[in-house]
């Protein structure tokens, strides 16, 4: 993909991302809230809007929001009501959704995303709470749309940056960071192909130095963070054509199709908007104290960050390390589990981000589903940092076994298939003796200076060794009886 | 505060209701009259008052998260306008 470059303008761009919240119940409705179930079987007359019915809020829903305010520095809004925000659309029963439109629940905050060149901040205007719509679905030339209201009044967090990134760069760092973030916190499973997680992208182009943000346009649908990077690229090459050749940019909801990497305009026949806001009068106002707040911080995991210096404090880490360990709280709970077991923590790290991470990749497995304990796999650790087997065949041949034979230890089946490095000095020598002794020519070329015949005498006594000889060992006695 | 002729067919569409022409005038009356009862509260001097937005001093009615019993479907499909053995039914949004 062919990131924007110009030496003209300047994209400038704002993200709403939205996370459904991992709840029992929805927001307003004590109905329940799964992912792919049979359409229209998670409803109430509450969800579906039923005249008369009543919302009642989940006290789950204001903690989780709490969780992520804290989490990214927020401010925590004291006082707050919700908003009705009005419109007409079939997936809305009430024809209005409850929102929070003056007093969003959480002000300002930051995340820090790495780039390519440098770390920056990206800041939030806020975090609002809100419910989501219903699904409608359309099929060709049906007259009919189809509606599903299950996902109706499920809980939503809207997090809405200021329009400060100006690259997709920035964009997939920082939505990276908010799914990893809300995964930490558990709030959210951060599944974007499901939905849970989606992002809007506000993006217009400025001419470089200037202040005045140009007309903007809003992009949907993009169901994977790498979409999303590939609509801001779409998005920005066609505003800066349209500018070149004169033509004006109108504010307009777009549609990214992940086939042809294009945008397209949305022709939604309501185009009016004016969504007439006012203080949802079915709902209490919330009141939100400080030892409440206290509470939740009380509760709150390690965040992201804090894992990563933790690994790097604790356990003397490098920091590229603890950026890929710290990439998952999972990852990051295995690595603390199995540094119980073995003081080799940079070797842990290593088997971590090598066999271990190639074997997910090729089994599309998470890190939770993995095969080998961590307590066993430090034992494989340790039986290569302890000079027991080699690494080669530590990678090659018992962790391939230890994925299968998963009731024994690593060191039973070292044992049970003899490959236990021979690490007796004396029979290796004698080795050593005998190579030497069958090879009297190369012992004469070698001390000619053809010291690259090392080699073969190292493979000569490996091979005797069945290859249970440390390399390194073999290596140092064949140099000092050569010497001799 | 007045409204005009646009602003009638305006509200008249977010409401979505449907104004016959030789009502618009009748509409537009009725509304400004109303509009006019409610200037006497402007006269009234608020600026010390903060803001009412509930009527009840309750605050923080919290229901604990638990799903329970769900509505039937069929039973909700049924008081629907037009459904199918699964779906609400309704013309289609997309153009």
């Amino acid at each position: 993909m062919s990131t924007f470059q110009s030496t003209i303008y300047q994209p400038v761009i704002g993200l709403e991302i939205h996370a459904q919240l991992q709840t029992d119940s929805k927001i307003f409705a004590s109905d329940a809230v799964r992912f792919g179930r049979e359409a229209n079987t998670l409803i109430s007359p509450i969800s579906l809007g039923h005249p008369g019915t009543l919302p009642f809020l989940n006290k789950r829903v204001v903690e989780y929001a709490i969780k992520m305010g804290i989490a990214i520095g927020s401010d925590i809004n004291e006082w707050q009501y919700f908003d009705r925000k009005n419109y007409f659309y079939p997936d809305l029963p009430k024809g209005y959704q409850i929102t929070q439109d003056k007093t969003p629940i959480c002000i300002g905050g930051k995340i820090k995303v790495k780039l390519k060149s440098e770390e920056k901040f990206i800041s939030f205007h806020h975090i609002h709470l809100e419910e989501d719509a219903g699904k409608s679905m359309h099929e060709g030339d049906n007259p009919f749309s189809f509606i599903d209201y299950n996902r109706a009044g499920t809980p939503l967090i809207e997090m809405v940056t200021d329009p400060t990134l100006h690259s997709s760069e920035e964009a997939f760092a920082l939505v990276s960071e908010v799914r990893k973030l809300v995964r930490y916190l558990g709030i959210c499973d951060g599944n974007m192909e499901e939905g849970s997680l989606r992002a809007d992208v506000n993006i217009s182009l400025r001419p470089i130095g200037t202040e005045k943000l140009g007309t903007k346009v809003e992009i949907k649908n993009m169901n994977s963070i790498r979409n999303i990077q590939r609509a801001i690229e779409f998005e920005c090459t066609r505003q800066a054509a349209m500018i070149d050749a004169g033509e004006t940019i109108i504010q307009e909801t777009r549609t990214f199709d992940a086939h042809t990497g294009k945008t397209s305009s949305m022709r939604v026949k309501e185009t009016m908007n004016d969504y007439r806001y006012f203080p949802e009068p079915d709902l209490a106002p919330l009141h939100i104290s400080q030892e409440w707040i206290n509470e939740v911080r009380a509760s709150m995991p390690l965040l992201p960050w804090e894992q990563e210096q933790e690994l790097v404090d604790q356990f003397g880490l490098p920091a590229y390390d603890a950026h890929f360990l710290a990439d998952s709280k999972e990852m990051a709970l295995y690595f603390k589990e199995a540094a119980n077991f073995t003081k080799a923590y940079k070797a842990l790290s290593n088997w971590l981000m090598g066999p271990v991470k190639s074997h997910m990749n090729e089994s599309l497995l998470h890190i939770q589903d993995f095969e080998i304990s961590p307590k066993n796999l430090a034992e494989i650790v340790d039986l290569v940092e302890l000079g027991s087997i080699t690494h080669n065949l530590a990678a090659h041949q018992l962790f391939p076994l230890c994925l299968q034979e998963r009731s024994k230890s690593p060191k039973q089946l070292v044992d049970e298939n003899g490959w236990a490095l021979v690490d007796n000095n004396d029979e290796l020598n004698n080795f050593v003796q005998e190579v030497i002794q069958a090879f009297p020519d190369k012992v004469k070329e070698y001390h000619k200076g053809k010291k690259g015949l090392i080699a073969l005498f190292i493979g000569e006594v490996m091979k005797k060794s069945k290859g249970k000889a440390d390399p390194k060992l073999v290596n140092q006695l064949v140099q000092e009886a050569l010497a001799q | 505060m007045k409204v005009n002729k646009e602003d009638v067919i305006k509200i008249a569409h977010l409401a979505r209701l449907e104004l016959k022409e030789e009502k618009i005038q009748d509409m537009q009356d009725s509304i400004n009259k109303v509009l006019d009862w409610m200037e006497a509260l402007n006269a009234v001097d608020t600026s010390s008052v903060e803001p009412l937005v509930h009527m009840t001093p309750a605050i923080n009615h919290f229901r604990d998260d638990q799903a329970k019993a769900m509505l039937d479907r069929q039973h909700a499909l049924n008081l629907g306008p037009d459904t199918n053995e699964s779906y609400f039914k309704v013309p289609q949004v997309i153009e």
